[in-house]
């Protein structure tokens, strides 16, 4: 089996831990020696993809789709609703460190739009009151 | 709430589909195999592997005239052929399941409502072409997708239909499901090949192709989920079969994705031909509110931008082509009269900057300036000289571009620039965005 | 043969040629910017376009092959005008320094700005704050703002020196070149061997500068300035005044630097010579007593930072002698210090180097060998150490320091170094080239071993640009086999040799930087492979006209010996011309890795 696992090999390092959903220094060096590529070239995959981060994040990521389908269905107004929930801009983690609010582009939701992701899950049609309610949701760990 | 998916909505689809494609979505439990089998999954792939010769299959696909259904529309036999001539050890069949494009959500719909099909249109793209390894590289959100097509091919292994001889033919194909993470530019093929190895998604130079040298420089065939999952009908029914559905040029169906000022929203299957207003009036079901239309996005946002007025053109390669458009991904976006073009293009100004990958100056440092002179001009600061700026940078960067990423990208920038020129004065005056005519 | 069009006019171009060469054969030159012939061909800048018939665009002539029946147009409108399009582009966001930039005279992007007749800029800046300077490294200093992402230096780094310390972050319009973890060069596995810096487009990498140092100790009556030139400067500097490379231009360097207010111009090629006599002592030893072999050379520190990041657990196998310049640092401030009788912590040591390196390399902490020989004696405490070498500065930085003192170079008269420390022989002077280390060594090690005089002084064998040399002497019997690597990644297959059990030399010679010292990482700006091969050129040439040219003959090499260090390995030569290096590994827990991995490397021949 060829060594093209970087990126496979950074998804499961950063899924492992629960509370980690960033990378660590110390595991993309453990990436690189396993794949056996230079250090850099890992550290420019991890920074090039959008669904990794080598900053500490919080415990669930909300990835809140801002491209053309879901901007038409006010995108906007949901990004304030969730700005004033978690008390963060985007990128920001909510000081109880339970979400991450970052932004996506096009999740493929168009016909639920406003649409966003949490962890691994969709969510559609959404409206700034309904997006409380998911928050929290997964707060109480439901 | 997890999102409901209106792709498998039974009750709710339009009617006057001919679902090839989707045919199984929605109507079986895409987690069994058994049911796939009994609504005459793998049929093809055995047909194939006891009574025809990989170039028998290559020769049905030819006849059915069958296009790729990424967007770039390349003839899938002369792309198979290639393959299939190079001499290697090895070759490898890769699924280009990264579906980014904004507007598009068609290979969702097949590979977590059929993904069995997909698997059986690369096992049999694979005994056509001559490779034993396949992949299928699906963009790191579409985490149902990857479940289910994991599943699907443990399942499908398990009954000898990937793996080691498979149904005793003596072919061996096996696939791996593979995730992206977060990368528009990975659905182009070549960047996709250079993520799959481990790197950032950034094109290569073609030629050389992948055909040629793809996947660790061997022999490597690239083709959209949709485009397999139309294979196994073409193998089981015939090329000529499949060749009598649609237009010259355009043969079969397509799946578009119909969202924004619509009435309803979701896929769709029917064949190519229709003329787009009739897709928009009778699976749209019209325009939201009972609004006039301002205009279409085909395509998706490396696509085309239509007026209302150029709402009747057949939506097939050629005719589309006179009006320099194309069906690109099938997206379908309807634009009502109280948006505005300036708005929508500055949207998808941004997309563009943030997906481009950065290599090459025309794209990289182009799109960053587009987005920095609609920002300009949509704050009242702008000038005539300015929209001269974006048409120069719009032409720059298809002319100069490294890949298609950058020289799409200011598409529907350059035609919003042609068709919408009154947004833009109006904008350029301090006016309010949207002006009271629909396209100028 | 291929028959194309360009320009309208009918060439013949041999197969498998790329647009841009045709063109140049053809007498046109297209202008370029990330393109740079041999080392880096990918296409990111799009300035070097040009119409092709048939094409919808434009097409990268630096990259593109010509086809049979092509036809070129390389000067129409469409062309010129993307040409400019791409370079304003990259200008909208660079740094308008240029009349106070250390590249102003050398950018490429400056250059071809002028070339296309760019007037003015049509686009705005448009970037937030970039990254801040990187000054982690003694060597090199790198600004992102005036980085134009052409990725030379990441192909250099990448394929030249297989070292790949820096590399592509982050995405699109957010793009920078950066080392892992953004963690700087000085604290990654950077050998600081600076053939970045000689690729960069731009000012965006540059020496670490020391020039302000040094005019401070020449400017201070109460130190004593002592400057020590290398073999590889004096080849190069005339370069930086418009001179033609290929002669050697010691005398005129020489009568610059003693305008420039040193008080002592003495030569690196002095301990050069020394070092032949400590390293081939050490080499007959090993031989004789099955010591570990193949030894290798440890003159050049980009390619010790090198071993010890990437290959610590063969680090048993380099020479222990140091670098003539740590040498020659050590011998003033102990041996010459005694002779001026003066306080060495008076004594300045300015060393003129082609390397970046080192300035890394003079900092290391354990050359200070001449502190813990005055430590004693003076009753000094550690926190009072002082370095062995003051500032070492590139041989760009002198040339700067010469034409700041208003000096014409080439107007100059040819002087002498001073003496004592000025004296050298021809195996001294060949240390700046590849091979001439070896060279140097075997004109000494044969005379020592057999006795006699070699028939010719001249190892042809272990001379030139290929990247790995082989040759056999016969040394009375025994057959002693060497090879010679310059550049990194052709060291790292001689390591990977050794590393495996597998390796079949007795002496390994490694210069990091291709074509040797001549074309390292601090010389002019004019750097390419037929300056490389010029410079390479004037050096033999030094050598073969030189009166002494086997270093075991140079009178004060002896003297030094007889009035001071005793004999070769002796006490004092442990003491002040040896030294130990330092497992870095390249990630955490690196080096105890090595260490499981590393079998047994010792053996006899």
């Amino acid at each position: 089996m060829k060594k093209n696992t970087v990126i496979e090999d950074l998804h499961r390092t950063q899924e492992t831990e629960k509370s980690k959903t960033y990378l660590e220094s110390v595991k993309m060096q453990d990436v690189a020696r396993e794949c056996g590529v230079p250090a850099a070239q890992v550290y420019g995959v991890a920074t090039f993809y959008t669904m990794f981060s080598t900053k500490p994040r919080g415990k669930h990521i909300i990835r809140i789709c801002c491209n053309l389908a879901c901007h038409l269905e006010g995108a906007d107004s949901i990004v304030d609703a969730l700005k004033g929930k978690l008390g963060v801009e985007i990128g920001g983690t909510s000081k109880d460190g339970e979400f991450t609010l970052e932004q996506s582009s096009c999740l493929g939701l168009c016909a639920e739009a406003p649409a966003m992701m949490i962890d691994g899950q969709t969510y559609g049609s959404l409206t700034p009151e309904s997006v409380g309610k998911i928050l929290d949701t997964i707060r109480k760990g439901a | 709430m997890p999102t409901s998916k209106s792709h498998t909505d039974k009750k709710n689809i339009p009617c006057g589909q001919n679902r090839l494609v989707l045919g199984n979505v929605g109507v079986i439990n895409p987690e069994s195999i058994d049911e796939y089998i009994a609504a005459k999954g793998y049929d093809a792939l055995k047909k194939a592997l006891s009574a025809m010769k990989p170039a028998q299959v290559i020769a049905e696909v030819k006849t059915s005239e069958l296009r790729g259904r990424g967007g770039a529309g390349f003839p899938t036999a002369i792309k198979w052929a290639g393959a299939a001539n190079e001499k290697s050890d090895v070759k490898y069949v890769i699924c280009n399941a990264d579906e980014g494009e904004p507007g598009t959500f068609k290979d969702r719909a097949i590979m977590e409502g059929d993904p069995h099909k997909l698997i059986e249109g690369m096992a049999l793209a694979g005994y056509a072409t001559g490779a034993s390894k396949g992949y299928i590289y699906v963009r790191g959100e579409y985490t149902l997708s990857i479940a289910r097509l994991a599943k699907a091919a443990a399942d499908a292994r398990a009954k000898g239909f990937l793996g080691e001889n498979i149904q005793g033919s003596g072919f061996n194909f096996d696939l791996e499901v593979l995730r992206g993470a977060g990368a528009y530019i990975c659905g182009e093929e070549s960047a996709l090949i250079e993520s799959i190895e481990g790197k950032r998604g950034e094109p290569r130079l073609k030629p050389p192709y992948p055909v040629q040298k793809g996947l660790w420089q061997k022999p490597t065939v690239v083709n959209n989920v949709e485009t397999l999952a139309n294979i196994p009908a073409i193998v089981l029914n015939g090329g000529e079969w499949y060749r009598a559905i649609g237009v010259e040029g355009s043969r079969g169906t397509k799946v578009f994705c119909l969202m924004g000022d619509l009435n309803w929203k979701g896929v769709v299957e029917i064949p190519f031909g229709a003329p787009l207003s009739k897709i928009i009036k009778e699976m749209g079901g019209g325009v939201k509110k009972d609004r006039k239309l301002k205009g279409v996005i085909l395509g998706g946002v490396s696509g085309s931008l239509l007026t209302a007025r150029e709402l009747d053109t057949p939506v097939d390669f050629k005719s589309l082509a006179l009006i320099e458009s194309g069906p690109g991904s099938g997206a379908i976006i309807a634009l009502d009269e109280t948006r505005s073009i300036v708005d929508v293009v500055d949207n998808i100004a941004h997309f563009f900057m943030h997906e481009s990958c950065g290599r090459c100056t025309p794209c990289r440092a182009g799109n960053e300036q587009i987005v920095h002179l609609i920002g300009k001009i949509r704050k009242g600061d702008g000038s005539h000289a300015d929209l001269k700026k974006l048409e120069e940078l719009g032409w720059n960067m298809y002319q100069t571009s490294f890949c298609p990423l950058g020289q799409t990208a200011p598409n529907i920038l350059l035609q919003s620039l042609k068709k919408y020129r009154g947004e833009w004065e109006a904008c350029l005056a301090g006016k309010k965005e949207k002006c009271a005519c629909c396209a100028c | 043969m291929f028959h194309v069009k360009i320009n309208n006019k009918s060439h013949e171009v041999p197969k498998g040629t790329t647009i841009l060469h045709a063109c140049k054969h053809a007498g046109i030159k297209i202008p370029t910017l990330c393109y740079l012939e041999g080392v880096h061909a990918e296409g990111s800048c799009g300035v070097c376009v040009v119409e092709v018939k048939g094409s919808r665009t434009l097409q990268r002539s630096c990259i593109t092959a010509v086809t049979e029946g092509m036809e070129i147009q390389t000067n129409t409108e469409a062309v010129r005008k993307a040409r400019k399009i791409n370079t304003e582009l990259l200008l909208a966001n660079h740094p308008t320094d240029c009349l106070v930039c250390d590249k102003n005279e050398y950018c490429t992007l400056r250059q071809l700005s002028s070339d296309l007749g760019i007037k003015n800029v049509s686009f705005e800046h448009t970037h937030a704050e970039r990254a801040a300077k990187d000054e982690t490294s003694p060597s090199l200093v790198r600004d992102p703002e005036k980085c134009i992402l052409c990725r030379r230096c990441i192909a250099v780094c990448a394929e030249k020196q297989s070292v790949s310390a820096i590399g592509m972050t982050g995405r699109g319009a957010a793009s920078a070149v950066s080392t892992f973890g953004d963690m700087g060069l000085g604290n990654a596995e950077c050998a600081n061997c600076g053939q970045c810096i000689l690729v960069c487009p731009t000012g965006a990498l540059m020496e670490k500068s020391e020039i302000d140092g040094v005019w401070k100790a020449i400017n201070d009556p109460k130190k004593t300035v002592v400057v020590q030139t290398a073999p590889a400067v004096r080849v190069a500097i005339g370069e930086d005044f418009g001179l033609e490379p290929g002669t050697a231009w010691t005398g005129k360097m020489v009568a610059s630097l003693r305008r420039l207010g040193f008080d002592k111009i003495f030569d690196t090629d002095f301990t050069a010579d020394l070092t032949i006599m400590e390293e081939g002592t050490e080499l007959i030893t090993r031989l004789k007593t099955g010591g570990t072999l193949p030894m290798i050379t440890s003159c050049s520190p980009g390619w010790i930072k090198f071993a010890e990041h990437f290959f610590p657990g063969v680090l048993a196998h380099l020479s222990t002698c140091k670098s003539p310049q740590q040498m020659f640092g050590a011998v003033a401030k102990t041996y010459y210090a005694e002779k001026l009788g003066i306080d060495p912590r008076d004594m300045v040591v300015v060393s003129i180097m082609p390397c970046v390196a080192k300035k890394f390399e003079a900092r290391r902490p354990e050359m200070n060998g001449a502190f813990h020989y005055w430590q004693k004696k003076m009753g000094l405490k550690d926190s009072e150490s002082f370095q062995d070498v003051d500032f070492v500065l590139s041989t760009r930085e002198a040339a700067k320091m010469i034409k700041e003192a208003g000096l014409d170079f080439p107007a100059l008269p040819d002087e002498e170094f001073d003496q004592p420390l000025g004296m050298s022989t021809g195996a001294a002077v060949i240390f700046g080239a590849t091979g001439g280390v070896m060279e140097a060594a075997l004109r000494t090690a044969y005379e020592v071993v057999t006795g006699k005089a070699l028939a010719s002084l001249d190892f042809k064998a272990v001379r030139g640009m290929e990247g790995i040399k082989t040759a056999e002497v016969d040394l009375a019997g025994t057959k002693l086999k060497v090879a010679v690597a310059h550049t990194l990644s052709n060291a790292r297959k001689l390591l990977e040799e050794i590393r495996d059990g597998k390796s079949p030399y007795h002496f390994i010679e490694v210069m990091t930087c291709e074509g040797g010292c001549i074309g390292g990482g601090g010389q002019p700006f004019t750097t390419n492979l037929e300056t490389r091969k010029k410079r390479a050129s004037a050096i033999y040439k030094e050598d073969a006209g030189l009166p002494l040219r086997k270093s075991h003959d140079n009178p004060v090499v002896q003297t030094l010996y007889k009035e001071f260090l005793e004999k070769p390995l002796g006490e004092k030569s442990h003491h002040l011309l040896h030294t130990h290096y330092t497992k870095r590994g390249v990630h955490p827990g690196d080096v105890a890795h090595e260490k499981k991995e590393h079998k047994a490397h010792a053996h006899t021949h």
